[in-house]
Protein backbone atom coordinates (compact mmCIF):
# COMPACT_ATOMS: atom_id res chain seq x y z
CA UNK A 1 0.00 0.00 0.00
CA UNK A 2 1.27 3.45 -0.90
CA UNK A 3 1.03 6.47 1.41
CA UNK A 4 -0.80 8.52 -1.13
CA UNK A 5 -3.20 7.90 -3.97
CA UNK A 6 -4.71 10.01 -6.68
CA UNK A 7 -8.16 8.83 -5.60
CA UNK A 8 -9.46 7.16 -2.45
CA UNK A 9 -12.94 5.67 -2.65
CA UNK A 10 -14.79 5.07 0.63
CA UNK A 11 -17.15 2.10 0.26
CA UNK A 12 -17.05 -0.94 -2.04
CA UNK A 13 -20.67 -1.16 -3.16
CA UNK A 14 -21.62 -0.84 -6.84
CA UNK A 15 -21.23 2.97 -6.89
CA UNK A 16 -17.82 2.92 -5.21
CA UNK A 17 -16.40 0.08 -7.27
CA UNK A 18 -17.55 1.66 -10.53
CA UNK A 19 -16.02 4.99 -9.54
CA UNK A 20 -12.80 3.10 -8.83
CA UNK A 21 -12.89 1.14 -12.08
CA UNK A 22 -13.61 4.08 -14.36
CA UNK A 23 -10.88 6.16 -12.71
CA UNK A 24 -8.32 3.33 -12.72
CA UNK A 25 -9.01 2.65 -16.38
CA UNK A 26 -7.77 6.17 -17.09
CA UNK A 27 -4.44 5.40 -15.45
CA UNK A 28 -4.68 7.17 -12.09
CA UNK A 29 -3.94 5.39 -8.79
CA UNK A 30 -7.02 4.32 -6.85
CA UNK A 31 -7.62 2.63 -3.47
CA UNK A 32 -11.03 1.50 -2.22
CA UNK A 33 -11.56 1.33 1.57
CA UNK A 34 -14.39 -0.92 2.76
CA UNK A 35 -15.50 -0.95 6.40
CA UNK A 36 -16.88 -4.48 6.37
CA UNK A 37 -14.82 -7.61 6.22
CA UNK A 38 -16.24 -8.69 2.87
CA UNK A 39 -17.02 -6.86 -0.32
CA UNK A 40 -20.69 -7.52 -1.10
CA UNK A 41 -21.72 -8.68 2.34
CA UNK A 42 -23.96 -8.12 4.23
CA UNK A 43 -26.44 -7.55 1.41
CA UNK A 44 -28.94 -4.77 2.06
CA UNK A 45 -31.02 -4.83 -1.07
CA UNK A 46 -34.13 -6.23 -2.76
CA UNK A 47 -31.71 -7.22 -5.55
CA UNK A 48 -34.03 -6.48 -8.48
CA UNK A 49 -32.51 -4.61 -11.41
CA UNK A 50 -33.09 -4.20 -15.14
CA UNK A 51 -30.87 -6.20 -17.46
CA UNK A 52 -29.90 -3.04 -19.36
CA UNK A 53 -29.05 -1.34 -16.06
CA UNK A 54 -26.30 -3.81 -15.26
CA UNK A 55 -25.15 -4.65 -18.78
CA UNK A 56 -23.90 -1.12 -19.19
CA UNK A 57 -21.22 -2.19 -16.70
CA UNK A 58 -20.87 -5.96 -16.61
CA UNK A 59 -21.89 -8.89 -18.80
CA UNK A 60 -24.81 -10.91 -17.49
CA UNK A 61 -23.52 -14.02 -15.79
CA UNK A 62 -25.67 -16.85 -14.38
CA UNK A 63 -23.50 -16.97 -11.27
CA UNK A 64 -24.95 -13.67 -9.99
CA UNK A 65 -28.46 -14.01 -11.43
CA UNK A 66 -30.95 -15.74 -9.14
CA UNK A 67 -33.87 -15.34 -11.52
CA UNK A 68 -34.75 -13.73 -14.83
CA UNK A 69 -37.82 -11.51 -14.64
CA UNK A 70 -40.19 -10.79 -17.51
CA UNK A 71 -43.42 -9.94 -15.69
CA UNK A 72 -44.54 -7.64 -12.92
CA UNK A 73 -47.55 -8.44 -10.81
CA UNK A 74 -49.27 -5.55 -9.05
CA UNK A 75 -51.62 -6.53 -6.26
CA UNK A 76 -54.21 -3.99 -5.20
CA UNK A 77 -55.53 -3.68 -1.64
CA UNK A 78 -58.66 -5.68 -2.57
CA UNK A 79 -56.40 -8.52 -3.90
CA UNK A 80 -57.04 -7.72 -7.57
CA UNK A 81 -53.90 -8.84 -9.33
CA UNK A 82 -52.75 -7.34 -12.59
CA UNK A 83 -49.93 -8.95 -14.54
CA UNK A 84 -47.79 -6.72 -16.73
CA UNK A 85 -45.42 -8.27 -19.27
CA UNK A 86 -42.12 -6.35 -19.30
CA UNK A 87 -40.77 -4.91 -22.53
CA UNK A 88 -37.30 -5.34 -21.14
CA UNK A 89 -35.98 -8.23 -19.01
CA UNK A 90 -34.94 -7.80 -15.43
CA UNK A 91 -33.02 -9.83 -12.90
CA UNK A 92 -33.12 -10.67 -9.25
CA UNK A 93 -29.43 -10.71 -8.41
CA UNK A 94 -27.23 -12.48 -5.93
CA UNK A 95 -25.74 -9.20 -4.75
CA UNK A 96 -23.10 -10.95 -2.71
CA UNK A 97 -21.60 -12.40 -5.86
CA UNK A 98 -22.51 -9.49 -8.10
CA UNK A 99 -20.69 -6.92 -5.94
CA UNK A 100 -17.70 -9.21 -5.79
CA UNK A 101 -17.56 -9.44 -9.58
CA UNK A 102 -17.80 -5.66 -9.87
CA UNK A 103 -14.94 -5.29 -7.40
CA UNK A 104 -12.88 -7.80 -9.38
CA UNK A 105 -13.43 -5.79 -12.54
CA UNK A 106 -12.26 -2.63 -10.75
CA UNK A 107 -9.25 -4.52 -9.46
CA UNK A 108 -8.41 -5.73 -12.95
CA UNK A 109 -8.49 -2.11 -14.09
CA UNK A 110 -5.84 -1.37 -11.46
CA UNK A 111 -7.76 -0.28 -8.35
CA UNK A 112 -6.59 -1.54 -4.95
CA UNK A 113 -8.90 -2.70 -2.17
CA UNK A 114 -8.61 -2.73 1.60
CA UNK A 115 -11.39 -4.29 3.70
CA UNK A 116 -12.11 -3.76 7.40
CA UNK A 117 -10.88 -0.22 6.88
CA UNK A 118 -13.22 2.06 8.79
CA UNK A 119 -12.90 5.68 7.66
CA UNK A 120 -13.47 7.96 10.65
CA UNK A 121 -12.30 11.37 9.49
CA UNK A 122 -10.93 13.46 6.66
CA UNK A 123 -7.65 15.26 6.14
CA UNK A 124 -7.80 18.85 4.96
CA UNK A 125 -5.29 21.11 3.29
CA UNK A 126 -6.30 24.77 3.07
CA UNK A 127 -9.98 23.92 3.31
CA UNK A 128 -9.69 21.25 0.65
CA UNK A 129 -10.20 17.55 1.39
CA UNK A 130 -6.77 15.96 1.03
CA UNK A 131 -7.19 12.43 2.36
CA UNK A 132 -8.82 10.16 4.92
CA UNK A 133 -8.23 8.97 8.47
CA UNK A 134 -9.18 5.36 9.09
CA UNK A 135 -8.95 2.50 11.50
CA UNK A 136 -7.55 -0.78 10.26
CA UNK A 137 -6.76 -3.82 12.40
CA UNK A 138 -6.85 -1.75 15.57
CA UNK A 139 -4.52 0.94 14.29
CA UNK A 140 -5.39 4.53 13.43
CA UNK A 141 -3.94 5.45 10.04
CA UNK A 142 -4.21 8.10 7.37
CA UNK A 143 -3.70 8.33 3.63
CA UNK A 144 -3.52 11.37 1.40
CA UNK A 145 -5.38 11.65 -1.90
CA UNK A 146 -6.01 14.31 -4.50
CA UNK A 147 -9.69 13.38 -4.52
CA UNK A 148 -11.84 11.41 -2.07
CA UNK A 149 -14.95 9.74 -3.49
CA UNK A 150 -17.51 9.02 -0.76
CA UNK A 151 -19.53 5.93 -1.62
CA UNK A 152 -20.33 5.18 1.99
CA UNK A 153 -24.00 4.44 1.56
CA UNK A 154 -27.17 5.59 3.20
CA UNK A 155 -25.37 6.29 6.47
CA UNK A 156 -22.84 8.56 4.72
CA UNK A 157 -20.90 10.65 7.17
CA UNK A 158 -17.89 11.36 4.95
CA UNK A 159 -19.81 14.05 3.08
CA UNK A 160 -20.88 15.67 6.35
CA UNK A 161 -17.28 15.96 7.49
CA UNK A 162 -16.58 17.90 4.30
CA UNK A 163 -19.45 20.27 5.05
CA UNK A 164 -21.99 18.78 2.63
CA UNK A 165 -25.48 18.48 4.02
CA UNK A 166 -26.24 14.78 3.60
CA UNK A 167 -28.69 13.84 6.33
CA UNK A 168 -32.18 13.33 5.02
CA UNK A 169 -35.57 14.05 6.51
CA UNK A 170 -36.95 11.03 8.32
CA UNK A 171 -40.12 11.26 6.23
CA UNK A 172 -38.11 10.75 3.02
CA UNK A 173 -36.21 7.74 4.30
CA UNK A 174 -37.98 4.50 3.48
CA UNK A 175 -37.41 2.24 6.45
CA UNK A 176 -37.10 -1.17 4.94
CA UNK A 177 -36.92 -4.72 6.18
CA UNK A 178 -36.59 -7.86 4.12
CA UNK A 179 -36.36 -11.56 4.66
CA UNK A 180 -35.12 -14.19 2.30
CA UNK A 181 -37.53 -17.04 2.83
CA UNK A 182 -37.82 -20.59 1.54
CA UNK A 183 -41.05 -22.52 1.11
CA UNK A 184 -42.71 -19.78 -0.96
CA UNK A 185 -44.52 -22.13 -3.29
CA UNK A 186 -47.14 -20.00 -5.02
CA UNK A 187 -44.90 -17.63 -6.95
CA UNK A 188 -43.57 -17.72 -10.50
CA UNK A 189 -39.85 -17.46 -10.89
CA UNK A 190 -40.18 -14.97 -13.74
CA UNK A 191 -42.38 -12.49 -11.87
CA UNK A 192 -41.73 -9.72 -9.37
CA UNK A 193 -44.74 -9.07 -7.13
CA UNK A 194 -45.67 -5.66 -5.71
CA UNK A 195 -48.38 -5.16 -3.12
CA UNK A 196 -49.93 -1.75 -2.54
CA UNK A 197 -52.18 -0.28 0.10
CA UNK A 198 -52.52 0.64 3.75
CA UNK A 199 -52.43 -2.90 5.03
CA UNK A 200 -49.23 -3.87 3.22
CA UNK A 201 -47.04 -0.77 3.08
CA UNK A 202 -48.57 2.70 3.32
CA UNK A 203 -46.48 5.34 1.51
CA UNK A 204 -44.34 2.63 0.04
CA UNK A 205 -44.76 -0.83 -1.40
CA UNK A 206 -44.39 -4.43 -0.38
CA UNK A 207 -42.34 -6.72 -2.61
CA UNK A 208 -41.89 -10.42 -3.26
CA UNK A 209 -38.96 -11.05 -5.60
CA UNK A 210 -38.29 -14.69 -6.56
CA UNK A 211 -34.82 -16.11 -5.98
CA UNK A 212 -35.34 -19.61 -7.37
CA UNK A 213 -36.09 -22.93 -5.65
CA UNK A 214 -39.26 -21.58 -4.04
CA UNK A 215 -37.34 -18.90 -2.20
CA UNK A 216 -37.86 -15.15 -2.40
CA UNK A 217 -36.83 -11.78 -1.08
CA UNK A 218 -39.89 -10.55 0.79
CA UNK A 219 -39.86 -7.05 2.19
CA UNK A 220 -41.23 -3.57 2.31
CA UNK A 221 -40.36 0.04 2.83
CA UNK A 222 -42.42 2.65 4.62
CA UNK A 223 -41.82 6.37 5.05
CA UNK A 224 -40.83 7.73 8.45
CA UNK A 225 -44.27 9.16 9.11
CA UNK A 226 -45.67 5.63 8.96
CA UNK A 227 -42.76 4.01 10.78
CA UNK A 228 -43.42 6.37 13.68
CA UNK A 229 -46.71 4.55 14.27
CA UNK A 230 -45.91 1.05 13.06
CA UNK A 231 -42.48 -0.33 12.18
CA UNK A 232 -41.58 -1.96 8.88
CA UNK A 233 -40.87 -5.16 10.82
CA UNK A 234 -44.37 -5.20 12.21
CA UNK A 235 -45.87 -4.88 8.69
CA UNK A 236 -43.64 -7.73 7.52
CA UNK A 237 -44.65 -10.00 10.39
CA UNK A 238 -48.33 -9.34 9.67
CA UNK A 239 -47.85 -10.22 5.99
CA UNK A 240 -45.97 -13.44 6.72
CA UNK A 241 -48.53 -14.59 9.30
CA UNK A 242 -51.29 -14.04 6.78
CA UNK A 243 -49.66 -15.23 3.53
CA UNK A 244 -46.81 -17.61 4.38
CA UNK A 245 -47.10 -18.86 7.96
CA UNK A 246 -45.11 -22.00 7.06
CA UNK A 247 -42.15 -20.29 5.37
CA UNK A 248 -38.61 -20.72 6.66
CA UNK A 249 -36.83 -17.43 7.14
CA UNK A 250 -33.22 -17.75 5.98
CA UNK A 251 -32.09 -14.15 6.43
CA UNK A 252 -33.51 -10.95 7.86
CA UNK A 253 -32.03 -7.59 6.93
CA UNK A 254 -32.94 -4.02 7.72
CA UNK A 255 -32.05 -0.92 5.79
CA UNK A 256 -32.86 2.67 4.93
CA UNK A 257 -33.60 3.69 1.36
CA UNK A 258 -33.18 7.41 0.73
CA UNK A 259 -36.16 8.08 -1.57
CA UNK A 260 -35.45 11.69 -2.47
CA UNK A 261 -34.04 13.61 -5.37
CA UNK A 262 -30.23 13.79 -5.45
CA UNK A 263 -28.60 16.13 -2.92
CA UNK A 264 -28.18 19.68 -4.18
CA UNK A 265 -24.44 19.55 -3.66
CA UNK A 266 -22.55 16.33 -4.31
CA UNK A 267 -19.15 17.92 -4.81
CA UNK A 268 -16.93 20.04 -2.55
CA UNK A 269 -13.23 20.85 -2.95
CA UNK A 270 -11.41 17.51 -3.09
CA UNK A 271 -14.49 15.34 -2.52
CA UNK A 272 -17.32 13.78 -4.55
CA UNK A 273 -20.36 11.81 -3.35
CA UNK A 274 -21.78 8.84 -5.27
CA UNK A 275 -24.57 6.26 -4.92
CA UNK A 276 -26.78 6.21 -1.83
CA UNK A 277 -24.42 8.69 -0.16
CA UNK A 278 -25.34 11.24 -2.86
CA UNK A 279 -28.99 10.11 -2.72
CA UNK A 280 -28.84 8.83 -6.30
CA UNK A 281 -31.54 6.20 -5.67
CA UNK A 282 -34.53 6.28 -8.01
CA UNK A 283 -37.01 7.89 -5.60
CA UNK A 284 -40.04 6.20 -7.15
CA UNK A 285 -38.83 2.59 -7.17
CA UNK A 286 -36.21 2.83 -4.45
CA UNK A 287 -33.83 1.08 -6.84
CA UNK A 288 -30.24 2.18 -6.52
CA UNK A 289 -27.99 -0.44 -8.13
CA UNK A 290 -28.00 0.84 -11.71
CA UNK A 291 -28.24 4.52 -10.79
CA UNK A 292 -25.44 4.15 -8.27
CA UNK A 293 -23.20 2.54 -10.88
CA UNK A 294 -23.99 5.37 -13.30
CA UNK A 295 -23.21 7.99 -10.64
CA UNK A 296 -20.00 6.18 -9.72
CA UNK A 297 -18.84 5.82 -13.31
CA UNK A 298 -19.39 9.52 -14.04
CA UNK A 299 -17.62 10.56 -10.85
CA UNK A 300 -14.68 8.22 -11.47
CA UNK A 301 -14.21 9.49 -15.01
CA UNK A 302 -14.47 13.16 -14.05
CA UNK A 303 -12.11 12.68 -11.10
CA UNK A 304 -9.46 11.02 -13.27
CA UNK A 305 -9.77 13.75 -15.90
CA UNK A 306 -9.40 16.41 -13.24
CA UNK A 307 -6.20 14.80 -11.97
CA UNK A 308 -4.70 14.21 -15.39
CA UNK A 309 -5.42 17.77 -16.49
CA UNK A 310 -4.24 19.23 -13.15
CA UNK A 311 -7.55 21.06 -12.87
CA UNK A 312 -8.92 20.44 -9.36
CA UNK A 313 -12.06 22.48 -10.02
CA UNK A 314 -13.02 20.28 -12.95
CA UNK A 315 -14.72 17.86 -10.49
CA UNK A 316 -17.62 20.34 -10.34
CA UNK A 317 -18.56 19.08 -13.81
CA UNK A 318 -19.72 15.84 -12.17
CA UNK A 319 -22.82 17.54 -10.75
CA UNK A 320 -23.94 18.73 -14.16
CA UNK A 321 -23.17 15.45 -15.89
CA UNK A 322 -25.10 13.49 -13.25
CA UNK A 323 -28.01 15.87 -13.43
CA UNK A 324 -28.20 15.59 -17.21
CA UNK A 325 -27.94 11.80 -17.18
CA UNK A 326 -30.36 10.95 -14.34
CA UNK A 327 -30.72 13.69 -11.74
CA UNK A 328 -33.41 15.54 -13.69
CA UNK A 329 -35.41 12.37 -14.21
CA UNK A 330 -35.23 11.62 -10.50
CA UNK A 331 -36.80 15.01 -9.75
CA UNK A 332 -39.77 13.99 -11.88
CA UNK A 333 -39.89 10.47 -10.39
CA UNK A 334 -39.99 12.07 -6.98
CA UNK A 335 -43.03 14.17 -7.88
CA UNK A 336 -44.78 11.08 -9.26
CA UNK A 337 -43.94 9.21 -6.05
CA UNK A 338 -45.44 11.95 -3.93
CA UNK A 339 -48.61 11.78 -6.01
CA UNK A 340 -48.95 8.00 -5.97
CA UNK A 341 -48.01 7.45 -2.33
CA UNK A 342 -50.96 9.53 -1.26
CA UNK A 343 -53.44 7.38 -3.20
CA UNK A 344 -56.14 5.81 -1.09
CA UNK A 345 -56.78 2.07 -1.16
CA UNK A 346 -59.93 2.75 -3.22
CA UNK A 347 -57.84 4.54 -5.81
CA UNK A 348 -55.39 1.64 -6.09
CA UNK A 349 -58.36 -0.71 -6.48
CA UNK A 350 -59.91 1.49 -9.20
CA UNK A 351 -56.63 1.52 -11.12
CA UNK A 352 -56.29 -2.27 -10.89
CA UNK A 353 -59.87 -2.74 -12.10
CA UNK A 354 -59.31 -0.37 -15.03
CA UNK A 355 -56.06 -2.06 -16.09
CA UNK A 356 -57.53 -5.55 -15.72
CA UNK A 357 -59.92 -4.70 -18.58
CA UNK A 358 -56.94 -4.22 -20.91
CA UNK A 359 -55.87 -7.54 -22.55
CA UNK A 360 -52.60 -8.78 -21.01
CA UNK A 361 -50.72 -8.53 -24.30
CA UNK A 362 -51.56 -4.82 -24.53
CA UNK A 363 -50.44 -3.95 -21.03
CA UNK A 364 -47.25 -2.12 -20.22
CA UNK A 365 -45.80 -0.28 -17.24
CA UNK A 366 -46.45 2.96 -19.11
CA UNK A 367 -50.15 2.05 -19.47
CA UNK A 368 -50.46 1.31 -15.76
CA UNK A 369 -49.00 4.69 -14.97
CA UNK A 370 -51.27 6.41 -17.42
CA UNK A 371 -54.26 4.71 -15.83
CA UNK A 372 -52.97 5.72 -12.41
CA UNK A 373 -52.66 9.25 -13.55
CA UNK A 374 -56.22 9.67 -14.69
CA UNK A 375 -56.78 9.67 -10.95
CA UNK A 376 -54.30 12.49 -10.54
CA UNK A 377 -54.28 14.56 -13.73
CA UNK A 378 -51.75 17.08 -12.46
CA UNK A 379 -49.15 14.31 -12.63
CA UNK A 380 -49.73 13.64 -16.31
CA UNK A 381 -47.33 16.35 -17.33
CA UNK A 382 -44.61 14.77 -15.22
CA UNK A 383 -45.23 11.36 -16.68
CA UNK A 384 -45.18 12.74 -20.19
CA UNK A 385 -41.74 14.15 -19.43
CA UNK A 386 -40.43 10.77 -18.27
CA UNK A 387 -41.59 8.99 -21.39
CA UNK A 388 -40.62 11.73 -23.83
CA UNK A 389 -37.12 12.58 -22.62
CA UNK B 1 -32.45 9.49 26.37
CA UNK B 2 -32.24 7.38 23.25
CA UNK B 3 -31.21 3.81 23.87
CA UNK B 4 -30.00 1.24 21.34
CA UNK B 5 -30.83 -2.40 21.97
CA UNK B 6 -27.57 -3.85 20.66
CA UNK B 7 -28.71 -7.45 20.47
CA UNK B 8 -31.50 -6.51 18.06
CA UNK B 9 -29.49 -4.13 15.86
CA UNK B 10 -28.73 -5.09 12.24
CA UNK B 11 -26.23 -2.21 11.81
CA UNK B 12 -28.02 -1.00 8.68
CA UNK B 13 -27.29 2.70 9.07
CA UNK B 14 -30.82 3.98 8.52
CA UNK B 15 -30.68 5.97 11.79
CA UNK B 16 -27.25 7.37 10.93
CA UNK B 17 -28.55 8.73 7.63
CA UNK B 18 -31.39 10.49 9.40
CA UNK B 19 -29.68 11.84 12.52
CA UNK B 20 -29.62 15.63 12.09
CA UNK B 21 -26.82 15.98 14.66
CA UNK B 22 -24.47 13.30 13.34
CA UNK B 23 -24.73 11.76 16.80
CA UNK B 24 -24.69 8.07 15.83
CA UNK B 25 -21.52 6.20 15.03
CA UNK B 26 -21.60 2.90 13.14
CA UNK B 27 -18.77 0.49 12.42
CA UNK B 28 -19.04 -3.02 11.04
CA UNK B 29 -21.10 -4.46 13.89
CA UNK B 30 -20.75 -1.76 16.49
CA UNK B 31 -23.04 1.19 17.02
CA UNK B 32 -23.21 3.96 19.58
CA UNK B 33 -24.92 7.23 20.30
CA UNK B 34 -22.62 10.14 20.99
CA UNK B 35 -24.46 11.49 24.01
CA UNK B 36 -22.90 14.94 23.87
CA UNK B 37 -24.39 15.49 20.40
CA UNK B 38 -27.76 13.75 20.80
CA UNK B 39 -30.72 16.11 21.30
CA UNK B 40 -33.25 13.30 21.93
CA UNK B 41 -35.23 14.36 18.85
CA UNK B 42 -36.32 10.70 18.42
CA UNK B 43 -36.22 10.70 14.62
CA UNK B 44 -33.96 7.64 14.75
CA UNK B 45 -36.54 5.85 16.89
CA UNK B 46 -39.27 6.52 14.31
CA UNK B 47 -37.16 5.47 11.36
CA UNK B 48 -35.64 2.25 12.68
CA UNK B 49 -37.14 -0.55 10.56
CA UNK B 50 -36.78 -3.18 13.27
CA UNK B 51 -37.52 -1.35 16.54
CA UNK B 52 -33.98 -1.31 17.88
CA UNK B 53 -33.99 2.25 19.16
CA UNK B 54 -36.07 3.26 22.16
CA UNK B 55 -36.73 6.54 23.89
CA UNK B 56 -35.99 5.92 27.53
CA UNK B 57 -37.49 8.54 29.85
CA UNK B 58 -35.34 7.50 32.79
CA UNK B 59 -32.09 7.71 30.89
CA UNK B 60 -30.14 4.81 29.46
CA UNK B 61 -28.44 2.90 32.22
CA UNK B 62 -26.80 0.23 30.11
CA UNK B 63 -23.65 0.58 28.13
CA UNK B 64 -24.78 1.81 24.71
CA UNK B 65 -21.93 0.24 22.83
CA UNK B 66 -22.89 -2.88 20.97
CA UNK B 67 -20.18 -5.28 20.08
Amino acid sequence: MQNEYDIIVVGAGPAGTMAARFAAEMGVSVLVLEKDRDVGYPVRCGEAVSKAGIEEFIDSDPKFIASVINKFSFIAPDDTEIIIPLEEEGYVLERRIFDYELAKSASEAGAGFLTRAYVNGLLFDNGRVSGVKFEHQGEQKSLTAKIVIAADGVESRVGRWAGLKTHIDFRDMESAVQITAAGINDINNDTCYFYFGKEYAPEGYFWVFPKGNHSANIGLGVGGNIGKKKSALSFLNDFMRKKYPQASVLTTIAGGVPCTPTLNKIVAPGIMLVGDAARQVNPLSGGGIASGMIGGSIAGTVAAESIKQHKPDYILEYEKKWHDRLGKRHLIFNRIKEGIYNFSDEKFNDIAHAVSKVPVENRSIGKVFKTALFNKPSLLVDVAKVFLF
Amino acid sequence: MIEILPDKCDFCGCCVGICPEDAIELKEAEIKIIEQLCTNCSKCVWSCPIEVLKFNRNGAKNNLNAK
